[in-house]
C-alpha cells in the first residue's frame, strides 16, 4: 500500500473540507461535487476519500451522524466542526500564499 | 474541545469495534449502491452498472484498512498482542518471572510504605485551609532553643502584630470525666478563643469559642472531638447544650465549679496536630488585664500560633514580631523574664511540627529508594542474562523482518509487565507493611492517623511502577536488539563473553556501592543506639515500675487532703508483699514531662534567673531510684508544710553556679515563691527527656511544701524481680484508699528507657531491613553474573584446563573475577557512603559518620558475603572436565 504524498493527502483534505463548508454532505456526494466542480479535472479516487474521511474525523476537524439520504436510505453525513472551519480558513490562506508563490516562480524563473 | 472529541471518538473505535466495523461497512455499501444508481440512471444494466461502480471505487477491503489505520485502533490491536506474547514469554520461564516479579514487590512495596508514611507529615499541606499561612512562635530562650511563651506576651501581640489575621494560644488540659463507671482521664487543651479560627475549621455542629467564654470566671463551656461525642454521646445531636460533669486536674485554679456546657462539635475529619490525642477543649480564661507579674498570665507555659493575613509573607511575619520585640512599648510592661530581648523563634506550623523528624524520614525515604534502585538494577540484571539466552530468537526475529524498534518495543512491553505484576504485588505488600510501620512508630511521630494508603500514594506507585518498567527493560532491550542476526544465528551454541557481561558487571559493581552505602547507615545506627544505651541514665533503672495517678474531686481542694491522700497511698503500696519502696515525682525521667520555672538566687541581683526543671517529690524518692548522694543531706520528711522550705539542687546545676563555692546553705525562690528556699544537699544528674538529652538544671522539692504543685504524681515502685506483675496489686491499694482516682501510664522503666530511643530505634530497624535486603540482592546479582560467565567461559575452562591449569588456579581465576567486582563496588559505596551518611548526622550519638568501626565492619561482611556467592560458580568452574566440555562442541 502507497501512501500519497504529503502534498497529494493535504490537498485532498483541502477539497473535501471545502467541499462541506456549505452543509453536511456524505461521501457520494463529496466526491461527485469536487469532480462536477472542477469540470471533471479532478477525479477523486472514490475509495481514497474514506481513509481520508475517517482521519479528519479522528483529528476533530469533521463530525458524522448518520442521516437519510436523497434516495431515502441511511447514509453517512459530515459536517465540518468548529475547529475545523478555523481550520479551513487557515489551509485556504496557506494554501492561497503556495499557489502565488508557486505562479511567481513558474513565471519568473 | 478538540481533545476530547478526539479521545472519546478514540475510546468508541476501541470499545464499540463490531459497531465501527459495521458502520464502515454500510458506509462504504451505501456509496457504492449509490454510484450504481446513478450509473443504472445514466442507462447501465443493474449487473454493469454495479460492477462499474465496483471498480471505480477501488479495492474495498485495502480502503477499509486505511479507515482502520485512520482511526489508530491498529496501534492499540498491536500493543495487546505484544502484551499477549509477552505473557506467554513470562509464562514459560516461571523461574525468572518469580524471582523479578517477587524483588520488584518487594522495593516497590516498600517504597509505596514509606511514601504512604512520610507523604502526609512531610509533603502534603496540614489538613487546614491555606495551612501554609499558619505559623508557630516560640520565645527565643537562652541558646536559641524554643521557649513557651507568656500569656502576657500574648497579649501584647494581639493588639500590636498587624501581620495577623488571628493569634492563639493554648495548653495541654487533662480533666477527668467522672460520670462514667470508672474514672477516665481525658486529653484536651486549654485554648484561647481564636485558636479554631486560627485553624480555620469551625465546629459542626453548635458554635465555636467566642471573645465573651474566654473571660476570667468566664462561662464553663467545652467543645468536642467527633471522637469523643461518638463514643461518650453516641453521635447524640441533643449534646449541644448538655451539662458534662468534668473534674480539673487544676482544680485550685479554677474554684470547684467542675459542670461543663457542651457548646460544640468538631467535623469528624478534624485533627489537631498541635495536640495529636485531645479531644476536648475549653477556653483558656486567663485575665487580660495581666496585673501582677507574680499571676499564671507571665509563666512561660503557653504555646502561641497565629495566621497570617492573606495578604502578607512569612517573613513579613517574622520581621514584624522581631520588630515588636524589639520595641517595647510603655502600654505593655514587661517583666525580666519575658523581656522579648533574644525575640522569637517562627516558623510555618507544618515545619514546626515536622521539625523533630524530618532528618530520620528523609534518611529512610532515601534509604528505600535505594533498595527500589537496587532491585531495579538486579531485575535488569535478570533481563540482561535473560537476553543472552534468547538471542537466537530474536536473530530468528529479525531475519524474519520484524524491525528493531518493534523488537524493542516487545522487550518494553516484557519489563513493563513484569512491573506491573510487581507493582500489584507491590501494592499488597505496601499494606502490610503500612501497618507494621505504625505499629513500630515512635510515638512522637506527628500526623501518624494520616498514615495510609490513599489515592496519591497509588498514583506514586503507579507512576513509580511504570518507570522502573521502563528503567530496567530499556538497558536489556537495547542490549538484545542490537545484535546482527547473522552473529546472532551463526554463534547458536558457541558463546563467548561479550558486551553484555560487561554492563552486567557494572551493574553489579552499582548494586555492591548501593548496598554498601545501606548497611554503612545501618551499621552507624546500631553503633549509636549500643552508645545510647550505654549511657547512664543517672538512677537505678532496674525492677521498678512506674504510673501516673491524679487525685481529683471535691475532696482535695485543700492542700492538707491531697497530701495526706498520697502519703496514704504511698504507704498502702508500700506494704505491698514484693514492693520494697515507693515514692512519687511531679515529674518522671525519661518521658516527655516537664515542668520548669525560673529561679532567682539570692546572691544575684534581682531580675536575673534562669529555667530550671522542678521535682516535686514525696520522702524516700532519691533513696528508692538511687541517686547518689554528692554533698549535704536528702529531703525527709521533716521537710513538710510549717517548716523552712528545703530544695535539693543536681550536681551540674551546683557546678555551674557554684563553681568554687558550697551551694549548701545558699537560698534561691522558684517562680512565683514569696520566700527563700535553703539548699539542703546536691544529688547526680539523672536524664530527664531522653538518654541522648543534656541533663537539665534541676531543683528538687518535697511535694508539701511546694503549693503550686500539679495534683497528677507519677508513682514509683521498687519490687523484687517482676514489678509488672505488681501493677494490679498497687492499682487496689490505691484504690482502696479513694476508689474514684484514675491511674494511667503504667509501665516499668525499662520500657520507658526503650521509648526515649524509639526514634532511633525505628530508623535503626528500618536500615537494618534494608541493609538485610540489599545485601541479599547484591550477592544474587553477583552470583547471577558470575555463574552466567562461567556458563559461557566451559569451553575456555575446559582448553585452559587441557592445557595443564589446575582446579585450584581455576577456582581463583573465577573468584578473582568476582571479588574484583566487589573491590570496585565497595570502593565507590564506600565513597558514596561517606557522603550520605551526613544525611544520618542528627540521628547519630556519640560516633561520627565517618566512624571507622562501622566501616570496617561493613566492609568485612559485604567482602564474606560475596565471596561466598563467588564461591558457589567458582566451585563448580573448577570441577569441569575438560574431556566433556570439549566434546560437547
Amino acid at each position: 500500500m502507497s501512501k500519497p504524498t504529503d502534498l497529494v493527502q493535504g490537498t485532498l483534505d483541502l477539497l473535501i473540507l471545502k467541499t462541506m463548508a456549505a452543509e453536511p454532505m456524505h461521501g457520494w456526494a463529496i466526491a461527485q461535487r469536487i469532480r462536477n466542480v472542477s469540470k471533471n479535472i479532478l477525479q477523486v479516487n472514490q475509495g481514497a476519500l474514506y481513509p481520508a474521511l475517517h482521519r479528519l474525523e479522528q483529528q476533530g476537524w469533521i463530525t458524522a451522524v448518520w442521516g437519510e439520504s436523497e434516495n431515502n436510505r441511511r447514509a453517512k453525513y459530515y459536517s465540518l466542526t468548529k475547529d475545523g472551519k478555523k481550520y479551513l480558513q487557515r489551509e485556504e490562506k496557506n494554501w492561497d500564499r503556495l499557489s502565488k508563490a508557486i505562479g511567481v516562480v513558474l513565471r519568473t524563473v | 474541545m478538540r481533545w476530547v472529541r478526539k479521545i472519546s471518538l478514540r475510546f468508541h473505535s476501541l470499545l464499540h469495534k463490531d459497531a465501527v466495523e459495521r458502520d464502515l461497512d454500510e458506509e462504504l455499501r451505501f456509496h457504492i449502491e449509490r454510484q450504481s444508481a446513478e450509473n443504472i440512471a445514466a442507462g447501465m444494466a443493474p449487473a454493469e452498472a454495479r460492477r462499474a461502480a465496483q471498480i471505480e471505487f477501488g479495492g474495498t477491503e485495502s480502503f477499509k484498512e486505511d479507515c482502520r489505520e485512520a482511526r489508530k485502533v491498529n496501534h492499540i490491536q498491536e500493543f495487546s498482542r505484544d502484551i499477549r506474547f509477552g505473557l506467554r514469554m513470562l509464562r514459560k520461564n516461571p523461574g525468572f518471572t518469580a524471582v523479578a516479579v517477587l524483588t520488584l514487590a518487594l522495593g516497590i512495596g516498600a517504597c509505596t510504605a514509606i511514601f504512604s508514611a512520610v507523604n502526609p507529615i512531610l509533603f502534603e499541606p496540614l489538613p487546614y485551609p491555606h495551612a501554609d499561612r499558619i505559623l508557630m512562635i516560640w520565645d527565643r530562650s537562652d541558646g536559641g532553643a524554643r521557649g513557651s511563651v507568656t500569656f502576657g506576651t500574648y497579649r501584647e501581640l494581639v493588639k500590636r502584630a498587624a501581620n495577623f489575621d488571628s493569634i492563639a494560644v493554648m495548653k495541654s488540659w487533662q480533666p477527668t470525666s467522672s460520670g462514667a463507671r470508672t474514672p477516665q482521664r481525658l486529653n484536651g487543651q486549654n485554648v484561647s478563643s481564636t485558636y479554631f479560627r486560627v485553624l480555620g475549621v469551625s465546629p459542626a455542629l453548635g458554635r465555636d469559642f467566642q471573645a465573651s467564654d474566654d473571660i476570667p470566671n468566664g462561662p464553663k463551656v467545652a467543645i468536642l472531638s467527633n471522637g469523643l461525642w461518638k463514643r461518650q454521646f453516641g453521635s447524640d445531636p441533643t449534646v449541644i447544650g448538655r451539662q458534662i460533669t468534668l473534674t480539673e486536674d487544676a482544680s485550685f485554679l479554677r474554684g470547684n465549679d467542675d459542670t461543663y456546657l457542651v457548646i460544640g462539635v468538631m467535623p469528624a475529619g478534624f485533627e489537631d496536630v498541635l495536640a495529636p490525642t485531645a479531644e476536648i477543649w475549653s477556653p483558656l480564661q486567663y485575665d487580660w488585664a495581666v496585673s501582677t507579674s507574680e499571676s499564671r498570665e507571665w509563666g512561660h507555659h503557653l504555646h502561641m500560633v497565629g495566621r497570617l493575613r492573606s495578604n502578607s509573607t512569612l517573613n513579613q511575619g517574622r520581621q514584624e514580631l522581631d520588630l515588636i520585640a524589639n520595641m517595647q512599648v510603655p502600654a505593655y510592661p514587661r517583666p525580666p523574664w519575658a523581656s522579648l530581648k533574644l525575640g522569637f523563634i517562627v516558623d510555618s506550623l507544618q515545619d514546626d511540627v515536622t521539625r523533630g523528624v524530618k532528618p530520620a524520614l528523609l534518611s529512610i525515604l532515601g534509604a528505600v529508594m535505594l533498595v527500589l534502585l537496587i532491585a531495579c538494577v538486579n531485575v535488569t540484571n535478570l533481563l540482561l542474562a535473560r537476553g543472552s539466552q534468547r538471542r537466537g530468537e530474536f536473530a530468528v526475529r529479525t531475519a524474519l523482518g520484524a524491525e528493531r524498534p518493534r523488537l524493542i518495543r516487545q522487550l518494553l512491553t516484557e519489563s513493563l509487565l513484569l512491573a506491573a505484576f510487581g507493582g500489584v504485588l507491590g501494592i499488597a505488600v505496601a499494606v502490610i507493611a503500612v501497618r507494621a510501620l505504625v505499629a513500630l512508630a515512635p510515638a512522637g511521630l506527628p500526623r501518624a492517623s494520616a498514615i495510609g494508603l490513599d489515592g496519591w500514594v497509588l498514583a506514586f506507585t503507579i507512576g513509580l511502577t511504570a518507570l522502573i518498567g521502563v528503567l530496567a527493560g530499556v538497558i536489556p532491550a537495547v542490549h538484545a536488539s542490537r545484535n546482527s542476526p547473522h552473529s546472532g544465528l551463526q554463534e547458536g551454541s558457541r558463546r563467548t563473553a561479550g558486551g553484555h557481561q560487561w554492563t552486567r558487571g557494572i551493574l553489579v559493581v552499582a548494586e555492591i556501592a548501593l548496598a554498601l552505602i545501606l548497611l554503612v547507615g545501618a551499621g552507624l545506627l546500631l553503633r549509636s543506639l549500643a552508645r545510647l544505651f550505654s549511657v547512664a541514665p543517672g538512677f537505678d533503672a532496674s525492677d521498678l515500675l512506674t504510673m501516673q495517678v491524679q487525685e481529683s474531686g471535691h475532696g482535695y481542694i485543700k492542700d492538707s487532703v491531697r497530701w495526706r491522700f498520697f502519703a496514704e497511698a504511698q504507704d498502702a503500696v508500700h506494704r505491698i508483699p514484693g514492693v520494697t519502696a515507693a515514692a512519687f515525682t511531679s515529674i518522671l525521667p525519661l518521658t516527655s514531662d516537664r515542668e520548669e520555672y525560673g529561679a532567682q538566687f539570692e546572691k544575684d541581683k534581682p531580675g536575673s534567673g534562669q529555667d530550671v526543671f522542678l521535682y516535686g517529690v514525696t520522702p524516700g524518692y532519691f533513696e528508692l531510684m538511687g541517686i547518689p548522694l554528692q554533698r549535704g543531706r536528702f529531703l525527709d520528711a521533716h521537710d513538710t508544710t510549717g517548716s523552712p522550705v528545703a530544695v535539693v539542687i543536681n550536681a551540674s546545676f551546683a557546678k555551674r553556679m557554684f563553681a568554687n563555692g558550697d551551694p549548701i546553705g545558699q537560698r534561691l525562690k522558684l517562680g512565683p515563691q514569696k520566700g527563700w528556699d535553703t539548699i539542703v544537699g546536691v544529688v547526680g544528674d539523672v536524664r530527664q527527656e531522653s538518654l541522648a538529652a543534656d541533663v537539665p538544671d534541676a531543683v528538687y522539692i518535697n511535694t508539701t511544701q511546694w503549693e503550686w504543685g500539679d495534683t497528677v504524681l507519677s508513682l514509683v515502685v521498687r519490687g523484687h524481680a517482676d514489678v509488672a506483675l505488681l501493677a494490679p496489686a498497687i492499682k487496689q491499694a490505691i484504690w482502696s484508699v479513694d476508689k474514684d482516682q484514675p491511674i494511667v501510664r503504667v509501665s516499668t522503666m525499662s520500657e520507658l528507657l526503650a521509648a526515649s530511643a524509639a526514634e532511633r530505634h525505628f530508623v535503626f530497624v528500618l536500615f537494618e531491613a534494608f541493609g538485610i535486603v540489599a545485601l541479599t540482592l547484591a550477592a544474587i546479582g553477583i552470583y547471577g553474573v558470575l555463574s552466567g560467565s562461567v556458563t559461557e567461559r566451559l569451553r575456555e575452562i575446559g582448553v585452559r584446563m587441557a592445557l595443564g591449569a589446575t582446579p585450584t588456579r581455576i577456582l581463583a581465576l573465577i573468584l578473582r573475577q568476582g571479588m574484583t567486582l566487589t573491590a570496585i563496588g565497595a570502593v565507590l559505596g564506600l565513597m558514596g557512603a561517606a557522603l550520605a551518611s551526613q544525611a544520618l548526622i542528627t540521628l547519630l550519638f556519640g560516633i561520627t559518620p565517618l566512624d571507622p568501626v562501622t566501616y570496617f565492619g561493613v566492609i568485612a561482611l559485604m567482602l564474606i558475603v560475596s565471596a561466598i556467592a563467588c564461591w558457589v560458580p567458582a566451585w563448580r568452574a573448577a570441577r569441569v572436565d575438560p574431556a566433556i566440555t570439549l566434546r560437547a562442541e
